[in-house]
């Protein structure tokens, strides 16, 4: 059974370097995780199919274009949220780092700095944020759910008080801005990259496998050593950077920066792609490859229905419907999980 | 790693003390390299007290410790085992996500450097699947995950896990509670196996002095903070010490009635 490894997701695995009989499918567990980001494929391919026949224009440049607007940023901050997932936190202020995080680079050009640096600086407030996500949850005990709802509210008073809740103007050069979101390409080319790198993160370093074993077993980890209270914040540094960086991109794509942007919308969009793609939320379990997969889904769904004439009202409907169908599997899963069943 | 001096442990006089409760009252033993002690005892009696107080975990109030032949204050967990000092756990601290092997040198990953620290899987599946089989621990494969194993599986991997950090003295907490006759009989066998080979002492703490009596040199009877019962296993037998721990039971019910 070694060689019949990687034929289903193979994608992920054999480009971080993984040879496929060196990998033998390692427990039920494992294959059915790939299992899932499979599945999740096979469904958007479906789901693709249908809409195409539905509406020709699905499959035409500037459709494709929408889609990968509306899903790589969104993938972008799933990878962060997955690693958050994955050591047994949550994170629920990261689409107000979202918003935060351009107004941050503006102000920076607006007092003259070069714009590489302002991005610099923003992506820094990101990760601050993030330090006090970490730290509240780790040192003063307060569970992530609330520490992160907390930080929701708090940057989001803070980022319409800076900006007036007036939206501005991005400035750099052309060459910069296509760079940083402007172009379609360049912007999921931004989205497959950190994906693929921060799989090889999550599966094959230290890092990654202390998340694992942090969120699979907090005692057990730090009883062999594990400093989990490093890992669990450095996981909230990570999704709030990746946060920031996708407002950012989003920032120079649409061309202005909107105190409204992002917010809860594009956080839970996040989660949702992540728990679709296969990562559990009891933590523990979780694929990158899986959260890009699942936010490519969640547009293709978007995109498909605007393309049909659904009204966005419907559209919410059939999105929530599908993500508690989704969240019911996630936790028979878990159950089935705990119970060694898989 | 400290030179192989004979005797691994000693404790001279140790009393412990929280607050106005004493939990040990003038404990002294020692244990040689090669020998397996069974530490016996109703919940409360001292044993886990004492046991802490040779991982590091508490500082004995008054006596003296001694590893390898040298008098040591252990200052923590972690200094304990640096001088040496392994403890298994009942909740074993593995993680059920991962498999065998990355657990085996979970925190102690060898790394093909790099500062993301790439794991070297390669090395530490060799290294695990040698180590394993060397004290006998019989597995499916190293790359299952640990949530796929057996109870007796799981614990093995534990101890496995702890031998190869090449510890002299290896506590072992409840090896084989929770598990059936056969499932026990496994780790029985890994620790049978340690014995054997003769590189470091190891204590196990039982409540069914039954099961581990026969992988014993030697046995020892914690009761009230104090060592009531101390003997080689060759002097005595699993019928004197039911004869023992039955009679505590009735000394034990017949407090209860009185008050």
């Amino acid at each position: 059974m070694n060689d019949q490894t990687s034929a289903g997701t193979a994608s992920g695995q054999t480009r971080t370097g993984d040879k496929p009989a060196r990998r033998p499918l390692s427990g039920a567990g494992i294959f059915f995780l790939r299992q899932r980001e499979a599945s999740i494929l096979i469904a958007g391919i479906l789901l693709v199919i249908y809409f195409q026949i539905s509406s020709s224009a699905f499959l035409s440049g500037p459709n494709l274009g929408n889609l990968v607007q509306y899903s790589a940023t969104t993938a972008i901050i799933a990878a962060g949220e997955v690693f958050v997932l994955v050591c047994g936190e949550l994170d629920l202020s990261v689409g107000m780092v979202y918003a935060l995080t351009p107004f941050v680079m503006f102000f920076a050009v607006s007092a003259g700095l070069p714009v590489w640096l302002a991005v610099i600086l923003g992506l820094l407030a990101a990760a601050v944020v993030g330090l006090i996500n970490g730290a509240v949850t780790t040192l003063l005990k307060v569970p992530s759910f609330v520490t992160t709802l907390g930080m929701l509210f708090l940057i989001n008073g803070f980022t319409l008080t800076i900006s007036g809740g007036f939206p501005v103007q991005p400035q750099a050069g052309a060459v910069f801005t296509g760079i940083f979101g402007a172009n379609a390409l360049a912007l999921m080319a931004w989205a497959v990259v950190i994906a693929l790198l921060f799989q090889f993160v999550l599966k094959k370093t230290r890092w990654g496998l202390h998340t694992v074993a942090t969120g699979g077993n907090p005692h057990g980890a730090a009883e062999v050593g594990i400093k989990t209270k490093t890992i669990k914040t450095g996981n909230f540094v990570l999704c709030s950077v990746l946060g920031g960086l996708a407002g950012i991109l989003d920032a120079f794509r649409i061309g202005s920066i909107d105190p409204l942007s992002g917010g809860t919308e594009i956080m839970f969009a996040a989660i949702a792609s992540a728990v679709i793609g296969g990562t559990l939320l009891a933590g523990g379990v979780g694929t990158i490859l899986g959260a890009l997969l699942g936010a490519l889904v969640l547009g293709i769904l978007k995109d498909g229905f605007t393309l049909l004439g659904v009204s966005a009202y419907t559209f919410d409907m059939i999105l929530g419907g599908a993500i508690l169908v989704t969240m019911v599997i996630n936790v028979r899963l878990t159950l089935l999980k705990e119970r060694g069943g898989l | 790693m400290a030179e192989q001096s004979r005797e691994v442990l000693r404790a001279e006089h140790i009393s412990k003390s929280f607050g106005q409760v004493t939990a040990l009252k003038d404990i002294s033993m020692h244990l040689n390299r090669g020998e397996v002690l069974g530490l016996l005892g109703d919940n409360g009696a001292g044993k886990s007290t004492l046991m802490k107080i040779f991982t590091g975990f508490h500082q004995p109030t008054s006596g003296k410790l001694f590893l390898n032949g040298r008098e040591v204050t252990l200052k923590s967990v972690a200094h304990g085992r640096q001088m040496g000092v392994e403890c298994v756990y009942q909740d074993l601290a593995l993680v059920n996500e991962i498999n065998v092997y990355r657990n085996m040198f979970l925190q102690r990953e060898p790394t093909r450097g790099g500062f993301l620290g790439i794991l070297n899987d390669r090395a530490m599946r060799k290294a695990a699947s040698e180590h394993l089989g060397r004290i006998g621990v019989n597995i499916p494969s190293v790359d299952a995950e640990v949530s796929k194993l057996s109870g007796g599986q799981r614990q093995a991997i534990a101890v496995a896990r702890s031998v190869y950090q090449k510890s002299d003295l290896l506590l072992l907490d409840e090896p084989t509670a929770a598990m059936g006759a056969k499932e026990s009989a496994q780790i029985l066998d890994v620790i049978q196996r340690l014995r054997e080979q003769g590189d470091m002492a190891i204590i196990i703490i039982a409540h069914n002095y039954a099961q581990v009596f026969d992988v014993c040199d030697r046995v020892n009877l914690v009761e009230g903070g104090k060592i009531v019962f101390d003997k080689p296993t060759a002097e005595t037998s699993v019928q004197e010490l039911t004869d023992l721990v039955v009679n505590e039971y009735r000394m034990a019910r017949a407090s209860v009635h009185e008050a």
